[in-house]
């Protein structure tokens, strides 16, 4: 009964699974917290993630929910932010923090590790320029701060000057007086970030098993 | 021909050593003792009349702590020795060296028919082993050590039962299938035997992986499961030896065993806690007596070791609470050179423990009473070999399951390989009664012999086994500035996407804690402004401090020895619409008088402080006379700094705001007078002060440029040099530059630096748990 009932449920999540790699059950709890967050809605908008108290500390909270709005990153070579999102775009968003599964090769790996770099990168580029410049830094190093009040912004500047320069010598090596580095491209971002494992560490933990909702209890 | 003359010495101490056959024994030699006539004819004077001894030898009344001495010196000087046979040193790891030693001085006195002192269990409890834990403690890699707590925890507790089990009850096995000697032995002795061998243990672990490098999360893995077990193994010590004077275990017995686990391991971490915040605590107010620092983080750590011990909770895990506990907030108070301090005496200190315990190993071996039994002391090793390596295979296999990181049959066998074991199981068994067991001396030489396999076999062959097997070794490099702002922007990221997703994972709590700490607990126990201080700013002034450091060290030169190099300036990233000169920035009136005024309110504030402070401040005012000085010097470094700009433009922090935590930190270390002076004033007689800096000449050359009129105002203070006025001199550790000027900055941060040279290179280790 249950089973027949849940096949035309599936069918959807089947394509989305296969696309995102999550399990049915991660998608099916997903699906319910993105029902909740948009008040049944069939779209989600920014004001629905403003309202969550969890990001109420977050510092860098409007970047987060900027990046779930960003074109980029909805696999679909588009650029560009949109005002709302539907399911698929909030799912494909949500893959880039899946865990690697233990049995992949070493250049799934590596393809994983870029496109989380990628998100993160977004994050980063907001003009889409394909460089991080020294403004965006210093906006992220603040953001960073920006709990710090007055001492936060003051410093900020300072040290989103000194991480510029160590990328400027780790990427491009000494450079004459009158050479200009334009800011971080991808293939720097990717060679100063060689020392964390990102593929491990951007990773969380998806339930699978809804702990709080009971899931398929629609449609009888 | 060192080496010959370290022979010549060493012959000499021992010699020296055993003194008890010697002149002493039997009469009186103290000079003040009134005793009758005969005696007093040891004097050197011939005559027969008692004359007032001019030479006496009075040998009694200083054995203990002259012996020990000998001891400790002998200790070091091997240390020393090992060092100068290279060849020797990197075959032979210094435990085994150090072992045998040991057996040569305890042969030596056995020799001379003296008895020749036992590692005491009471002496090791109380005195060497404390600082080994205390230094592994305080050094602990939070961060991994914390993130792969589950994986210790597993070992530590189910490897360990599981080995003490399987020992324990196979031995038993082969003692009844043995027949006639061994048949009296009992399970429970057997067990408790199986308990106490089956602990990893820190002290051989630290001395052995110290010197192969290998990467952190191998190191980290078995030297966290060495320091974890001790709870099982005092729960399971006791629990056997208070049932072996009664003969059977019930049901009830084994579950309030594994209570009395959870209070022995829960209670030791609560009183190091309690400890190490009441150090924290106390910390907060040694703004002014900065010499005596070090002694509270000691002091308390040692008290939380005897208080835990006292109850029979876990010693060794309540110093690891404490020592990690007291560091972050105690490193945020003290000065640099009470940082330095503790760091160089809890690393001094332990070496000398760890060489002493190994070679009084060594000495035990010789003395102690032993009673072979082959097939004992085989099976033992035997058995607790394949325990091991079962024990490793078996929880690999669950705890994989749990991972991301998942750990290969690589490390599994450097998992298993490293289960050393050491001098805590051989204290341990001495301590055994012997009318409970009357096996005992049977159990002392397996496991002494287990230890030396253990230590000698497995201790000389991991290090070329790991260089074979190509396991990751430590990664030199250190953390940049690039990975501390990603990885914080990724905590902040993952703890917003769980927000999103609506579960409360790892990463939420995580954060929970960080903001609880900010919060309250840093409040509380951080001194003055640096509470707030959120951590990205203090890595980066850190980087900034070592990046100084390391300037001067090298000579001042134009090579820097970082990985950033000087020839990537700051008008390289500067967009171009910007002028030219912006790498040598000119400081134009309006920045002159902003200057002007922080330092004039600072000033101002300072010598307030300086009223309630007086009884430690040693000049009258300086600010009055200094003050036009200070104007006109500052004219005359602008024209210098274009020199210094050009060695490090890395270090371009802008002036703080005038309240800003930099400037009160500077003002609430013990140095209130010396904040305005300093960033003006170059700091030249603070250097001539601190007699301990070593300096290179050229550096003392460049201090030199800038001009001595400083001199005056600080002349006062020269003769005082010594007192508390010197670690006041130098800034406090994290004390950032705390100025106003962006191109003064790199000269006075040297000049600062001149002042509190401290270890070259080695200042970011921090983290570092080696002994070394």
């Amino acid at each position: 009964m249950g089973s027949f009932q849940s096949l035309p449920d599936d069918h959807p999540y089947r394509t989305l699974s296969q696309k995102t790699g999550f399990s049915l059950e991660q998608i099916a709890i997903l699906h319910n917290r993105f029902k909740q967050l948009s008040q049944n809605e069939e779209t989600l908008r920014r004001d629905d993630l403003q309202t969550i108290q969890d990001l109420e500390s977050n510092p860098i909270r409007y970047e987060i929910i900027e990046a779930f709005f960003d074109k980029r990153n909805f696999q679909k070579d588009d650029v560009g932010s949109v005002d709302e999102i539907g399911f698929e775009e909030f799912l494909t968003v949500m893959s880039y923090f899946r865990a690697p599964a233990h049995n992949i090769t070493e250049e799934q790996k590596e393809e994983m590790r870029r496109a989380k770099l990628r998100f993160l990168f977004n994050m980063h580029d907001t003009d889409n320029d394909g460089t991080i410049t020294l403004e965006e830094y210093r906006h992220v190093v603040e953001e960073l701060l920006s709990r710090s009040g007055a001492l936060g912004r003051e410093t900020a500047k300072g040290i989103a000057d000194a991480a510029m320069l160590e990328v400027a010598s780790i990427s491009v090596g000494p450079m004459a007086p009158d050479e200009f580095y334009e800011g971080i491209t991808f293939e720097h971002f990717l060679k100063i970030l060689k020392g964390i494992e990102i593929e491990t560490r951007m990773h969380i933990h998806f339930l699978n098993m809804d702990t709080t909702v009971f899931c398929k209890h629609h449609s009888a | 021909m060192e080496l010959k003359m370290f022979i010549l010495v060493l012959g000499l101490l021992v010699g020296s050593g055993s003194p008890d056959i010697g002149p002493n024994q039997g009469k009186c030699s103290d000079s003040l003792d009134p005793g009758p006539q005969d005696q007093g004819n040891h004097t050197l004077t011939p005559q027969s009349k008692k004359n007032f001894p001019v030479l006496s030898f009075g040998y009694d009344h200083v054995r203990l702590p002259f012996e020990i001495s000998l001891w400790v010196l002998l200790a070091s000087l091997m240390k020393l020795g090992f060092h100068m046979m290279p060849r020797l040193s990197s075959i032979v790891p210094e435990s085994c060296l150090l072992i045998v030693v040991g057996l040569l001085v305890g042969g030596l006195m056995k020799l001379v028919a003296e008895v020749p002192p036992v590692l005491e269990s009471k002496i090791f409890f109380l005195y060497l082993l404390p600082p080994i834990i205390l230094d592994a403690g305080y050094f602990m890699p939070i961060r991994q050590f914390t993130e792969n707590l589950g994986t210790i925890l597993m070992f530590a507790v189910v490897g360990t039962l599981w080995n003490a089990f399987f020992v324990g009850g196979l031995l038993y096995g082969v003692c009844q299938f043995e027949g006639h000697r061994l048949v009296n032995v009992d399970l429970l002795s057997c067990l408790l035997f199986g308990s106490i061998i089956s602990a990893v243990d820190p002290v051989a672990v630290l001395a052995v992986f110290e010197e192969i490098h290998i990467n952190e999360l191998l190191h980290i893995l078995v030297f966290g499961e060495s320091l974890l077990n001790d709870a099982v193994t005092v729960v399971l010590y006791h629990l056997f030896e208070e049932f072996s004077s009664v003969g059977t275990i019930t049901v009830m017995d084994v579950f309030l065993g594994v209570v009395c686990f959870l209070v022995v391991s829960l209670g030791g971490i609560v009183v190091g806690a309690i400890y190490g915040l009441l150090a924290a605590f106390t910390s907060r107010f040694t703004s002014h007596t900065r010499v005596i620092e070090p002694l509270f983080v000691f002091v308390y750590s040692y008290m939380a070791y005897l208080s835990a011990e006292v109850f029979h909770l876990s010693g060794i895990m309540a110093l690891i609470a404490c020592g990690a506990v007291t560091r972050p907030y105690v490193e945020a108070n003290i000065s640099h050179k009470s940082h330095t301090t503790i760091k160089y005496f809890l690393k001094m200190w332990s070496s000398v423990s760890d060489t002493l315990i190994f070679i009084f190993l060594g000495v035990s071996t010789v003395a102690g009473p032993h009673e072979w039994n082959w097939i004992f002391v085989v099976a033992t090793l035997i058995l607790c070999l394949v325990a091991r390596v079962l024990g490793v295979v078996g929880l690999t296999f669950v705890i994989n399951k749990f991972r991301i990181v998942k750990l290969t049959s690589k490390d599994q066998f450097i998992i298993a390989y490293g289960g050393l074991r050491g001098a805590i199981a051989f204290s341990l068994v001495y301590l055994l009664n012997t009318d409970h067991f009357p096996k005992r001396n049977m159990f002392l030489t397996a496991i002494i012999t287990v230890i030396f396999f253990t230590v000698f076999v497995q201790g000389m062959t991991i290090r070329p086994l790991v260089d074979l097997l190509a396991v990751k070794k430590k990664q030199e490099t250190k953390r940049s500035i690039n990975e501390e702002i990603h990885t914080q922007f990724l905590d902040h990221l993952l703890t917003g996407i769980e927000g999103i997703c609506g579960h409360y994972g790892h990463h939420h709590w995580k954060d929970k804690l960080n903001r609880f700490n900010k919060k309250y607990v840093k409040k509380c126990l951080i001194a003055g402004e640096r509470s707030k201080e959120p951590q990205l700013i203090a890595f980066y002034h850190k980087m900034e401090m070592k990046q100084a450091i390391e300037l001067v060290e090298s000579g001042g030169g134009s090579k820097l020895p970082s990985a950033v190099p000087s020839t990537v300036s700051m008008q390289n990233i500067q967009p171009k619409k910007s002028p030219q000169d912006r790498a040598l920035p000119q400081l134009s009136k309006a920045r002159e008088d902003e200057i002007r005024k922080i330092l004039r309110t600072n000033l101002q504030k300072t010598r307030q402080r300086l009223r309630s402070y007086n009884r430690h401040t040693l000049i009258a005012d300086p600010y009055e006379d200094g003050w036009n000085e200070i104007l006109i010097k500052r004219k005359r470094m602008m024209e210098l700094e274009k020199k210094i700009s050009q060695m490090n433009n890395y270090l371009t922090v802008p002036a703080p705001a005038p309240d800003s935590p930099t400037i009160a930190r500077a003002r609430l270390a013990s140095d209130p007078q010396a904040w305005g002076l300093k960033s003006l004033t170059e700091s030249i007689p603070t250097i001539k002060v601190d007699l301990a800096s070593p300096q290179s000449p050229e550096s003392f050359n460049m201090v030199d440029e800038i001009g001595k009129k400083g001199s005056q105002s600080k002349a006062s203070e020269e003769e005082d040099g010594l007192t508390m006025k010197v670690p006041s001199m130098t800034k406090p550790r994290k004390d950032k530059t705390a100025n106003e000027d962006d191109d003064k900055e790199p000269q006075q941060r040297l000049m600062r630096c001149l002042s509190d040279p401290g270890p070259a290179g080695e200042e970011d280790e921090e983290d570092e748990p080696f002994l070394h």
